[in-house]
């Protein structure tokens, strides 16, 4: 008896370590990206580095606005595209379908979400690319803004429709029923009940769709072109700045990281800094704003 | 004297007909609606019909025995085949489980199986599995590249692992262990609190009740989170390319670099013009996420029939 309890305190204090490697995990992911970045933010300060937009290492300047832009630009255009198909798939899922359908529509949702994000980049790269050269602007490469936002839209897609499709599910039943019961239609109901209900489920999977967009790298870096210029449009129309190349925060890192080295590896760290605050940001307001507007919400 | 019923006949009759008029107009605007709705996942399985459809039909011509069994042949042209990028992406599923299956399934346990624990320490329990839950959560919200650039800055550079198998493995062990403690923590949930109270109550100790009942009974649960981190490897490129190296060569041992088939891709799309090799480079990688798929599938089929056989 006495060995076992012994064993019992060996196994709890085994575990508990390893239950704390998740944490150490996490303060060893600051301490390295922070203080690796630090030389970078001694020397040029935070407006050097964020107020900046030449990016030239040769030259010693290391300015990320440029890519800021690009990481939101294209994460702002891939919501737009993506978003509304998603939640309409996810209502669609959640209410509409047949059971027969919906066991063809969850399975897509399911692959397209397991597809490697390299090949939505070589699919991008093979398909989309030609497409999109050929609208006749001049200096329209193919590889762009509008190329990398319709590759990151379907990226994100299967995240948002299934965890909008559980937060409607998890709407309990007596709202629908009472809704029905006083005359309202069915999609009356879905868009005046069920939607309101879920909204603080749908607004996490926003959070979740709107950090896999600013992270996603390699796609981003087969389709986006790379070019570390601020997007502008490529003639008098404004529409072509859609057609503009860029360089998103993520790619900056993955293309630069492996060969450089002193202050320009330095630089790129604290590319991944701005890169964290980003999404901490996004996290952090749209939490808010979600509180906000339902403060039962959890 | 009949006047005042009249009129009020007549105004049901008209708000009759206006409520009819309504209901028709509201039962139309949800006809429309819905035919949207539909239209909606039919666009969403056209473009998972698209791209897969376009990578199997272009990526299958390139695929055959030779092209499975040789090794890159590196140049520009993207010569040979996948054999050595299938072998290392192999080598790194086994080297990032190994680290983090035991890691993520211990952290689990003693997220769920001590939480109720409230001896003496009890208070730091508490606090320490608030500490570790939110570590969790924040680990899962990281994108990847920062896994890489951390793998790069302590296994690669500071801990001088160079690009190597091993430094591509921390790095990715950290990646997936949010996934595997999460659907640990999920199946340890399902397992009913009445079979610990019952070990208990015959004087198991709690680890003989965790190690002999709870975790027996959560076997599928554990095994579909380990699936899922294999998916998760296997699609995964950005750690590797910056901690992996990208040798198409045979790694050695651990300290040596290499190419999993995810960063062969890349290297064939971006480095050289070989797009059809590119393409059955990547119809193999959707093969395998179509059957990492499956199997979870049956898992969890045969998880929910296990429940419906306890009820």
């Amino acid at each position: 008896m006495q060995t076992k309890l012994k064993v019992d305190k060996a196994v709890k204090a085994i575990l508990l370590v390893s239950a704390s490697f998740s944490i150490l995990i996490v303060i060893s992911i600051f301490v390295f990206i922070f203080r690796s970045s630090l030389p970078a933010f001694k020397e040029f300060g935070i407006q050097g580095l964020l107020g900046e937009l030449t990016w030239r290492p040769a030259n010693g300047m290391y300015g990320i606005l440029a890519m800021v832009v690009g990481s939101v630009m294209v994460t702002l255009m891939a919501l737009v595209l993506g978003v509304p198909l998603a939640i309409a798939a996810a209502i669609f899922l959640a209410e509409i379908a047949p059971r027969g359908v919906q066991a063809v529509v969850r399975p897509a949702v399911q692959l397209l979400a397991g597809i490697p994000s390299v090949v939505y980049g070589l699919f991008g790269m093979v398909v989309l690319v030609p497409l999109v050269r050929r609208i006749p602007v001049t200096g329209n490469s193919g590889y762009g803004l509008l190329s990398a936002a319709i590759v990151l839209a379907v990226m994100i897609l299967p995240t948002i429709t299934s965890i909008s499709e559980d937060a409607i599910r998890a709407v309990p039943r007596s709202y629908k029923e009472a809704s029905l019961a006083l005359g309202a239609t069915h999609l009356q109901t879905i868009f005046q009940v069920l939607l309101p209900a879920a909204k603080s489920g749908i607004g996490a999977a926003l959070i979740l769709g709107i950090g896999r967009a600013l992270g996603e790298t390699m796609a981003m870096i087969m389709v986006i072109g790379n070019s570390v210029i601020l997007p502008a449009p490529l003639d008098n129309n404004p529409l072509t700045v859609f057609l503009s190349q860029a360089r998103t925060l993520t790619g900056n890192i993955a293309v630069e990281i492996n060969y450089a080295s002193g202050l320009h590896a330095s630089a790129l760290f604290a590319t991944g800094v701005v890169l964290f605050v980003l999404i901490m940001l996004v996290n952090v307001s749209a939490r808010a704003i979600i509180h906000r507007g339902n403060p039962s919400a959890g | 004297m009949n006047v005042p019923d009249i009129t009020s006949t007549n105004a049901m009759n008209l708000a009759e007909k206006r409520s009819a008029a309504d209901l028709r107009r509201r039962q139309a605007a949800q006809k429309l609606s819905f035919g949207l709705f539909w239209l909606g996942a039919l666009v969403v399985i056209l473009i998972m019909l698209v791209v897969v459809g376009y990578v199997f039909i272009t990526g299958f011509k390139s695929i055959n025995l030779q092209f499975l069994t040789t090794p890159p042949k590196g140049g520009l042209s993207g010569e040979g085949g996948i054999s050595t990028t299938v072998i290392t992406t192999l080598y790194l599923v086994g080297l990032i489980l190994a680290i983090s299956a035991p890691l993520g399934i211990g952290a689990a346990v003693f997220l769920i199986e001590y939480q109720g624990q409230t001896q003496s320490g009890g208070k730091f329990i508490r606090s320490l599995l608030q500490v570790v839950n939110f570590g969790v959560e924040t680990l899962a919200g990281i994108p990847s590249i920062i896994f890489g650039l951390f793998g790069y800055a302590l296994f690669v550079s500071t801990l001088k692992f160079g690009f190597s198998l091993l430094s591509a493995a921390l790095a990715g062990a950290c990646l997936v262990l949010p996934t595997i403690i999460r659907t640990t923590q999920e199946a340890l949930l399902t397992v009913p609190v009445s079979l610990r109270e019952g070990s208990l109550a015959l004087g198991a100790t709690r680890w003989q009740t965790i190690s002999k009942v709870v975790l027996p009974a959560a076997i599928p649960g554990i095994i579909t989170g380990i699936m899922l981190s294999v998916g998760r490897i296997i699609s995964e490129t950005a750690v590797f390319y910056v901690t992996l190296g990208g040798s198409y060569r045979l790694p050695k041992n651990l300290f040596s670099g290499g190419r999993t088939l995810s960063l062969h891709l890349f290297y064939l799309a971006m480095d050289t013009n070989a797009f059809e090799k590119a393409m059955g480079t990547g119809a193999v990688l959707i093969v395998s996420i179509i059957l990492i798929n499956l199997i979870i599938d049956l898992i969890s089929r045969k998880l929910s029939a296990g429940v419906r056989l306890h009820q």
